[in-house]
């Protein structure tokens, strides 16, 4: 979570991402913690949305975008949304990108690629749910 | 009845604190008003977006300022 964000000057995209234990997982987790730190968006808690924490859910519902970054087509960071009636986001899915579960490295360089794609995303006009898009 | 208006002191949180004083009146409640600007304090509600409303500490909403009608509901 990088911050709060007030807004009377617009929010940025609040961005979630899986976070998993596995390669693709940790490069959608270090990309969405670069895109918070580029103020490109703001990183939320994904286990806030789980533990079903009203705050967190709260401000999904009341941000002008949200960004979901998934690892693996397991998609566990969407379904999580949409659990909690959240389905107004854009979605990345990091191995759409060609990367593949358990044979890609989490380099600067991978970083930047999927934060390129993510930048596009949120940029894109708003939809219900953008899926594999790229 | 403690109403939490969560947000660090700009225009809308103080359009949403009037607004909510407003509709805890129409209603008749016996409410506390308490505005949250402290922005570690705001973060442990779980809170991404200000202004905000909490219930006795449920967050409502986030990010908006719905009207007084839209808070009545929220107050009920």
């Amino acid at each position: 979570m990088s911050g709060i964000t007030c807004a009377c000057g617009g929010s940025p995209a609040l961005i979630y991402t899986c976070s998993g234990a596995a390669d693709v997982g940790e490069l959608a987790d270090r990309s969405a913690r670069q895109l918070s730190r580029d103020q490109k968006g703001a990183m939320s808690c994904l286990a806030g949305i789980g533990g079903n924490i009203s705050g967190f859910i709260k401000s999904t519902e009341g941000a002008d975008k949200v960004l979901v970054i998934d690892g693996c087509p397991l998609n566990c960071a969407r379904k999580t949304l949409e659990a909690k009636g959240l389905n107004n986001f854009r979605h990345l899915q990091v191995t759409s990108l060609g990367f593949q579960k358990g044979k890609t490295e989490v380099s600067q360089a991978n970083i930047e690629k999927v934060c390129n794609e993510a930048v596009i995303l949120i940029a894109s006009p708003t939809t219900l749910k953008q899926e594999n898009l790229l | 009845m403690k109403i939490q208006i969560l947000g660090t002191g700009c225009p809308k949180c103080h359009k949403l604190a009037e607004e909510a004083e407003t509709a805890a009146k129409e209603l008749g409640l016996s409410y506390e008003l308490v505005k949250v600007t402290d922005i570690n304090e705001i973060m442990g509600f779980g809170v991404m977006i200000t202004p905000a409303l909490a219930v006795d500490g449920n967050v409502k909403f986030a990010g908006k300022v719905p009207g007084v009608e839209e808070i009545k509901k929220h107050l009920k």
